[in-house]
């Protein structure tokens, strides 16, 4: 599974990346790879206008919210 | 001066959003009881709220035995009733902009707005950005998905200057601090500024001023289209108290301390000379003070209050806010992003106008 948080770099996007991280930690599941994703035009492309987002395996799953553990593990479980 | 700036990034993050909850959760429990909980708490809401004055007076001179007509006294008594108020007024404004703006994402307002000509467009623009959830650091994606499916450059410029310009904790705190008049005019200078001056972009044929870039952009489908039960948007709006109040609420408390301490230790005209109304050059003065300063709106309030108690025109102090708020360095940066500077010297200078416009207005008809 891929997860991969969309933002240009703003402290929320930052935050988010962490709380992905958590998530995956507390789930035990290491087969989970996160990634940032910075390019302005990649997130353009996956129609995201307000950051941080948060993508599962290319699928847009929340915009514009930081996410908290307990949310991303809700997403990815 | 409060600065949001990240130093590592250069994002100046000025957010109005919050964060929404995830839908479809588990709680659908809780979150109704929370739900049915709203209407008491509301009603225990009023009950304080119009007792306050009460309660401020009380504790002044009745608890801590502060004489009346004192100045001490009377500043005590204006931090203790104005504190509470303020804060309240925030809580339940915050949490009911919340609500609404769970209504309204950017996708939703992009819809809205595809399709309109300039002119009717600048207007419904201007409105939509006082309830869209709008975070400065979104305004690069923000501003491509809204030019690249079409929507003209004039009325994006509307939607991003009224969306930090008009927000609900600058309302909120010009009316707990110098009353609905006050509050009201900058609401509708705020939209009419927003409206002039992405009208005028539109006029003034700047397309060219885009970087290219952002046309061979490719515009995705996010396909998120979160289905809100009210439950969701009533967590969505405590989330948003929890976030800005939270937020916001030391700059509420100072604004208000300066208000009720500094009487004595400043001369009562010192600003007048410098930032009254007779000095004609002051508006610009303010303007041009503003833009390298970068703040929200409620950064700003104490700044505005010490200046207004020491005699400088609401006129020229509005017009200082508004050009901290709108006009700033970092967000220039962010913009240049996707714009040319040619584009950016002619936002900053129309917006700047637009500005200075109602300054020398509000100085005219106030007496």
């Amino acid at each position: 599974m891929k997860i991969e948080i969309l933002g240009t770099g703003c402290a929320k996007c930052k935050k988010l990346y962490e709380n992905a991280k958590a998530a995956a930690r507390e789930l035990g599941r290491d087969d989970i790879e996160i990634e940032k994703v910075e390019d302005i035009k990649q997130i353009t492309a996956r129609g995201v206008m307000m950051t941080p987002a948060l993508c599962v395996d290319g699928q847009v799953k929340s915009t514009g919210k930081l996410l908290g553990p307990g949310d991303i593990k809700k997403l990815i479980g | 001066m409060d600065s949001k700036t990240d130093k590592e990034t250069g994002c100046a993050c000025s957010c109005k959003t919050s964060d929404a909850p995830v839908s479809g959760g588990g709680h659908k429990r809780a979150s109704f009881t929370r739900l049915a909980l709203i209407a008491p708490a509301l009603f225990l809401w009023w009950l304080l709220y119009r007792e306050l004055e009460t309660i401020s007076k009380w504790i002044t001179y009745g608890a801590l035995h502060l004489k009346e007509g004192t100045r001490l006294g009377s500043s005590v008594e204006f931090f203790l009733y104005d504190t509470p108020k303020v804060l309240m007024l925030l809580t339940l404004v915050v949490f009911g902009v919340g609500i609404i703006r769970s209504f309204f994402t950017p996708e939703r307002t992009r819809r809205i707005l595809e399709g309109r000509h300039e002119s009717f467009g600048n207007v419904l623009a201007a409105l939509l950005g006082i309830v869209t959830p709008f975070c400065s650091c979104s305004a690069v994606p923000l501003f491509i998905g809204f030019v690249t499916t079409g929507i003209p450059l004039g009325v994006t410029f509307s939607f991003l200057i009224s969306a930090p310009m008009v927000n609900e904790v600058a309302l909120v705190l010009l009316y707990g601090l110098f009353g609905w008049k006050v509050a009201a005019l900058y609401l509708g200078t705020g939209l009419f500024i927003a409206m002039f001056a992405g009208w005028t972009i539109g006029r003034l044929r700047m397309e060219k001023g885009i970087e290219d870039w952002v046309f061979e952009t490719q515009i995705g489908e996010s396909g998120e289209d979160a289905q809100l039960t009210w439950p969701d948007r009533v967590s969505y709006g405590l989330n948003a108290v929890r976030e800005i109040v939270g937020k916001v609420w030391p700059f509420v408390l100072a604004g208000i301390a300066v208000g009720a301490g500094i009487h004595g230790y400043v001369p009562e005209n010192f600003m007048a000379s410098i930032m009254g109304k007779d000095a004609w050059w002051s508006v610009p003065a303010a303007v041009l003070f503003g833009i390298p300063m970068y703040s929200n709106a409620a950064g700003i309030i104490p700044v505005v209050q010490a200046l207004l108690e020491k005699g400088a025109a609401l006129g020229t102090v509005l017009a200082f806010m508004m050009a901290v708020i709108t006009l700033s360095l970092p967000e220039f940066v962010i913009l240049r992003k996707v714009l040319k500077p040619r584009l950016i010297a002619v936002f900053a200078a129309v917006v700047g106008l637009g500005i200075l416009a109602v300054g020398y207005l509000f100085n005219a008809i106030i007496v």
